[in-house]
């Protein structure tokens, strides 16, 4: 199909979900979850200002490098591993078809 | 005893507004908050981010919509608690609502607007196992008097402005031993404070630990070590009086959890003919509440506000009748002080 990748998300109990995402709307990964109902909070909105939308990274995708912004959050975030990401930093393109992510462990 | 019309719980650009469109019936209002300084989210989290959907505003900045916002509320002389979390609410023998808040300052007011975000902001705490146990037994995640740390060990971790500045407060003259542990080897405050941290590590005078965490507390009742998990080398336990943790804050919707308030999804179900909540005097508005077709919006805050004023004031003055009257017809009259 034009304009729509498949990724998979595994949540927080180990489930995968094999998700159909648009590439045409100018999406990140935050809020994909949020729109299939996965526990992602998305506190902050996409500004990489929460971490609420922590994951890692399981795929061998080349993403974009890491802004300061998203750097500096994840220096407040927990259970960071160097595979960490924001999912509202991760914008939904064509060359992410088939990334995998898990969701990090919510903090307290 | 603080006696207000409306006690609103939350001092964002929502809160602020309700000031104003109250002030336009006559109602006055008193404002809470958990945070030192009016604005909520957009003074705390983002003041420097431009916001593009206020209507008439092809762009402002979070801050300054504050200041706005502030000064529009001005001539209704709202009050302000600041820096206090509400915490508890019962109500009187005349059916006013007392709120408490965690400092033990006293409200009444025949109605409660919970404008409350995303919550109140607390300190991030990190997933260490019987963190609580040592929670003021040697973990503060607040730096408050730091003559408390004179000639004490102290461990801090975190890679912001507060880290370092604590940091290179406390390693001057205040405590005996300073450890500064980070995730990585890069710092994101201001430049001259990073080099400031580097200086005194050099000069011994800072034990700094980069790409490594605290893992683990250890104590009797009181904090005696940590241990700490450093990327080249393994763990290291290291002995010291305090750890203060300086993650930064995140929201949590707190003790209004436990109001009886209907609640889905960390919000508070309303009405969306008013925004009342189930519990009756008690009005939930902006990014708190929920209701079908709910967005988290400012400009939708605004118009919830408008509305709930309305219906506070019938509750308050059963036998009046409001009538709408425009700003621009009759102006804007403030209270006397």
């Amino acid at each position: 199909m034009d304009n729509t990748i498949r990724v998979s998300v595994t949540d927080r109990d180990g489930k995968v979900h094999e998700l159909d995402a648009p590439t045409d709307m100018g999406m990140n990964m935050m809020e994909l979850c949020k729109s299939a109902e996965l526990p992602v909070e998305g506190t902050c909105g996409g500004m990489a200002m929460c971490a609420s939308c922590h994951v890692y990274v399981g795929s061998d995708h080349n993403l974009p490098d890491k802004s300061d912004d998203e750097e500096d959050m994840l220096d407040e975030a927990f259970f960071v591993e160097d595979n960490s990401r924001l999912g509202c930093q991760l914008h939904l393109t064509d060359e992410l078809d088939g990334l995998q992510v898990k969701l990090a462990p919510v903090g307290n | 005893m603080i006696q207000t019309d409306i006690l609103i719980i939350g001092a964002g650009p929502c809160g602020l507004f309700t000031v104003f469109e109250a002030g336009l019936l006559k109602l006055r209002c008193h404002l809470i908050d958990a945070l030192p300084q009016p604005g909520g989210q957009c003074a705390e989290i983002y003041p420097k981010k431009p916001i593009y959907d206020i209507p008439a505003y092809p762009s402002i900045l979070a801050g300054e919509l504050v200041d706005r916002l502030m000064e529009q509320a001005e001539p209704f002389k709202p009050g302000f608690t600041l820096g206090e979390r509400a915490e508890q609410i019962e109500k009187d023998d005349e059916g006013q609502f007392i709120l408490t808040t965690n400092r033990g300052t006293h409200h009444r007011a025949p109605i409660i607007a919970i404008a409350g975000g995303l919550g109140c902001f607390e300190p991030r705490k990190p997933p260490v196992p019987q963190l609580a146990d040592f929670e003021d037994k040697g973990v503060e995640y607040i730096i408050k008097d730091p003559e408390f740390y004179r000639d004490k060990k102290v461990v801090i971790s975190g890679g912001g402005d507060s880290a370092l500045d604590w940091t290179i407060f406390l390693a001057e003259g205040v405590a005996s031993e300073v450890t500064l542990v980070h995730r990585r080897k890069e710092f994101r405050g201001h430049l001259d404070s990073v080099q400031k941290v580097m200086d005194l590590a050099a000069a011994g005078r800072v034990n700094l630990m980069t790409d490594s965490e605290v893992i683990g507390v250890n104590g009797d009742g009181q904090l005696k070590s940590i241990e700490i998990k450093t990327k080249a080398d393994g763990n290291h336990t290291i002995a010291t009086d305090h750890w203060v943790p300086l993650f930064g804050l995140s929201p949590k919707l707190g003790p209004i959890a436990d109001w009886s308030l209907n609640i889905t999804k960390n919000a508070v179900e309303v009405d969306t003919f008013d925004y009342s909540t189930n519990v009756p005097g008690i009005y939930a508005i902006g990014d708190i509440n929920t209701y079908p077709g709910k967005l988290k919006l400012i400009l939708c805050g605004f118009h919830e506000a408008t509305l709930m004023v309305q219906s506070a004031f019938k509750r308050i003055y059963p036998d009046k009748n409001l009538v709408l009257k425009y700003t621009t017809v009759n102006g804007v009259n403030g209270f006397e002080g």
